[in-house]
C-alpha cells in the first residue's frame, strides 16, 4: 500500500498536473481534489500547487483561502495532516494563517523565472527529511508576488525555532526578509515555499537535476513508515 | 441603500514598490514637489438596509478577515453619503 497525496485544483491553478506527476514519480498515488470538494477523500497529505488562483484578485491566495475545500484542510492541518504549499499554495497557506508572514510583490516589480539556488535549513519537517540540513539545491522559481515579509517578532521566532525551511543562496531574487524562501509551522507538518520542487524531478527537464524529488519521497517515507 | 467604503493601505513600515514606481515617474511627467506615493485599495460596499452599528461591525469583521491582510495592511471603514440622483 502506498500513500495517497491530494493535489487541489482551484480556478487558475497551473501546476496541478506537474505536481501529480511528481507525486507519481516518487512512488505515491496522486489524488485530484477540487476547490469545491467539502472533504479531502481521506488522503494522507495534501499539496497546494502553484498558479494564479482566482486570478490573484484581491491578494494572491486571498480568495482561494475561503474555498470549500479549505475548511477541512485547515482543520486537519491543525491536527497534523501534512500539507505542502508551493508558490501560490504557499500564499494560500499564509492567507489561511497556517503559516506566518505573507508575500508582497517582488521588490523589483518584475516577474522572475530562473533556476534558484537554495539551502535546506530544516531537514526535519514532513516534507524535507530526505534532504540533509545545509544541503544546497537548485529549484526553479517563477512568480511576481514572491517577497516574503513578516514582522520582526515573527522573524525572530522563525529563526530561533529553526522554522526557516529554505533560504535563497547567492542572490536574494525578490527582497524577501532574511533571504527566506520557505517556512514551516511549529509542528513541521505544514511547509510552504515559493520555488517549485515539482518542476525539478526529472533529468530531462530544466537543468537536468532532480533536486525537487526529495520533497515527495520525504513525505512518502513518512507516511508509509507511519 | 447606503454605501460603506473600506480603504486598505499597506502599513507605513511595509515597503510599497508600486507606490515608489509611481512616484519615480512623476518628475518625468512634469509633476514636481511630490515626495512620496503610497498605493492602496478602495472597496465600495452597497449595503441593503440600514447601516447601523451591527452592520458596521460585520463589515469591520469582513475587512479584517478578507479585504485586508492585517499582517501587512491597515484598513478604515466609513459610511459614505450617497447623493440623490439628479432628477
Amino acid at each position: 500500500m502506498t500513500a495517497r497525496i491530494g493535489v487541489v485544483t482551484f480556478p487558475g491553478s497551473l501546476d496541478d498536473r506537474d505536481t501529480q506527476r511528481a507525486i507519481r514519480l516518487a512512488g505515491a498515488e496522486p489524488v485530484a481534489l477540487w476547490h469545491k470538494d467539502k472533504d479531502l477523500k481521506q488522503v494522507d497529505a495534501v499539496v497546494l500547487c502553484g498558479g494564479f488562483s482566482y486570478g490573484d484578485y484581491l491578494r494572491a491566495g486571498a480568495i482561494a483561502r475561503f474555498s470549500p475545500v479549505m475548511e477541512p484542510l485547515i482543520e486537519q492541518a491543525k491536527a497534523g495532516l501534512p500539507v505542502l504549499g508551493i508558490c501560490n499554495g504557499f500564499q494560500i497557506l499564509t492567507e489561511a494563517h497556517l503559516l506566518p508572514g505573507t508575500m508582497l510583490r517582488n521588490n523589483h516589480l518584475h516577474f522572475i523565472c530562473r533556476d534558484q539556488k537554495l539551502r535546506v535549513e530544516n531537514a526535519e519537517t514532513a516534507w524535507t527529511s530526505d534532504y540533509t540540513a545545509g544541503q544546497e539545491i537548485h529549484i526553479p522559481l517563477k512568480n511576481i508576488d514572491g517577497q516574503y515579509v513578516a514582522d520582526q517578532h515573527t522573524l525572530d521566532t522563525l529563526e530561533s525555532e529553526g522554522r526557516v525551511a529554505f533560504r535563497y543562496l547567492d542572490v536574494n531574487p525578490n527582497g524577501s526578509n532574511n533571504d527566506i524562501a520557505g517556512v514551516a509551522n511549529e509542528a513541521g507538518n505544514v511547509v510552504g515555499l515559493m520555488p517549485h520542487p515539482e518542476h525539478a524531478v526529472e533529468p530531462l527537464i530544466g537543468t537536468g537535476r532532480t533536486d525537487g524529488l526529495p520533497f515527495f519521497t520525504s513525505i512518502l517515507k513518512k507516511l508509509v513508515n507511519a | 441603500m447606503a454605501r460603506v467604503v473600506v480603504d486598505v493601505m499597506l502599513k507605513p513600515e511595509i515597503l510599497d514598490p508600486q507606490g515608489q514606481a509611481v512616484q519615480r515617474a512623476l518628475p518625468r511627467l512634469g509633476f514636481e514637489g511630490i515626495s512620496d506615493v503610497r498605493q492602496g485599495k478602495r472597496f465600495e460596499l452597497e449595503v441593503d438596509g440600514p447601516v447601523d452599528e451591527a452592520a458596521l461591525a460585520r463589515i469591520h469583521d469582513l475587512a479584517e478577515s478578507f479585504l485586508a491582510n492585517t499582517v501587512i495592511e491597515d484598513f478604515t471603514v466609513r459610511v459614505e453619503e450617497v447623493a440623490e440622483a439628479v432628477k
